[in-house]
């Protein structure tokens, strides 16, 4: 049965599937990154500070 | 072909192959390491101290934001890309990337880039990358590009200000010598890219870009370089003249100095078949050489002076 656009996209090709699973590692690693990279500026920007807890 | 055939192969067509190394090509590497080098200059030239981790995050924020600009100029670019044979294989003409996701990726790094610089530095520092990712992006791409001979000397700016950032994110400010940096570049800027221009002018006339020799003509555009190269030679020296570099510096200075004076008279001089293409090869690599010995000098006295107290 036809229904609108969206239900006839075609499936992936080979390429297209590769391509979007390289993309999708490559943005995992990035955002990733990105945590650790704000993770170390949080601490490096507190400094000694970052062991002036108090319990 | 039904709508609903139309519709699937549209969307099919939408469907993107690219792999993140063409992402990486939108972000123009080879441009990004002359950012990342004369950032990097000026922010170890500059008086004061920074932690050498912010210094490396510093570097990759200005890197990113270089790279971003990169990226939208390749996106507003598209059209006239595909028509250069210099640029046809950019992921846009390839047809490896679309328009709307070189946008989408250029304005996210742009955002990112500026937040993570203001947020490990400071915000005059970030303001700046700001600043320039504007100026490359709107100012020169889609302002001056298209419209005007002038395009490379006003657009240039852009990619002078790398040190003056990096100067930046130590200081908190601009000074002088910072100023100085951004002068070089500045400066250096239009006899570099119109010894290629001279190259690829054919290139450059198709595609309906206003570049010097396509305008004014290959006689004027040589003796335009030969003009810029003169008022460089005493700026690249101006690091010295202030005090701000030592004799290092000086030295490569004066042969650097003296090597584009040569090419510039190789240029002027040569105008017919090989030998004036030559001419314009040596002086477009010869200047990429002289820019790189300039700030290398400067870091290196820098670095001397920094880690061991010697003044070069």
């Amino acid at each position: 049965m036809a229904g609108n656009a969206q239900d006839v996209t075609p499936p992936l090709t080979e390429a297209q599937m590769k391509a979007r699973r390289k993309r999708s590692i490559a943005l995992a690693l990035v955002i990733g990154g990105l945590c650790v990279l704000f993770y170390l500026i949080t601490v490096f920007k507190m400094g000694a500070a970052i062991m002036n807890r108090q319990l | 072909m039904s709508d609903l055939g139309m519709a699937g192969s549209h969307q099919a067509a939408l469907l993107s192959e690219a792999a993140p190394s063409d992402f990486i090509a939108l972000l123009k590497p080879r441009v990004m390491s002359l950012v990342v080098f004369t950032a990097l200059v000026g922010l170890v030239a500059a008086p004061g101290t920074i932690h050498p981790f912010m210094a490396a995050v510093a570097i990759l924020a200005i890197a990113v934001g270089g790279g971003a600009s990169g990226a939208l100029n390749m996106w507003y670019d598209a059209d006239i890309d595909r028509v250069m044979g210099r640029t046809a294989s950019r992921p846009i003409p390839a047809g490896k990337v679309t328009e709307s996701e070189a946008l989408s990726f250029g304005l996210i790094l742009s955002a990112f880039s500026v937040a993570t610089l203001g947020l490990a530095t400071n915000w005059f520092a970030a303001g700046l990358l700001a600043f320039t990712i504007f100026f490359y992006a709107v100012i020169y791409t889609m302002g001056l590009k298209r419209r005007t001979a002038q395009n490379i000397v006003i657009g240039g700016a852009a990619g002078a200000f790398p040190p003056m950032i990096g100067w930046a994110a130590v200081t908190g400010g601009a000074s002088i010598e910072s100023f100085i940096l951004f002068l070089i570049i500045f400066i250096w800027t239009p006899p570099h890219f119109w010894a290629l221009a001279l190259v690829k002018s054919d290139d450059y006339a198709r595609a309906g870009v206003p570049m010097l020799p396509v305008v004014a003509g290959p006689d004027v555009t040589r003796v335009q370089i030969v003009l810029y190269t003169l008022l460089l030679v005493p700026t690249g020296l101006a690091p010295w003249l202030t005090g701000m570099a030592g004799t290092l510096y000086a030295a490569v200075a004066i042969l650097g100095g003296a090597g584009m004076l040569v090419c510039a008279a190789a240029i002027y001089l040569r105008r017919d078949g090989k030998p004036a293409m030559r001419a314009c090869w040596q002086m477009f690599g010869f200047s990429i050489l002289y820019l790189f010995g300039l700030f290398a000098a400067l870091l290196v006295e820098k670095l001397a002076l920094r880690v061991f107290g010697w003044g070069l």
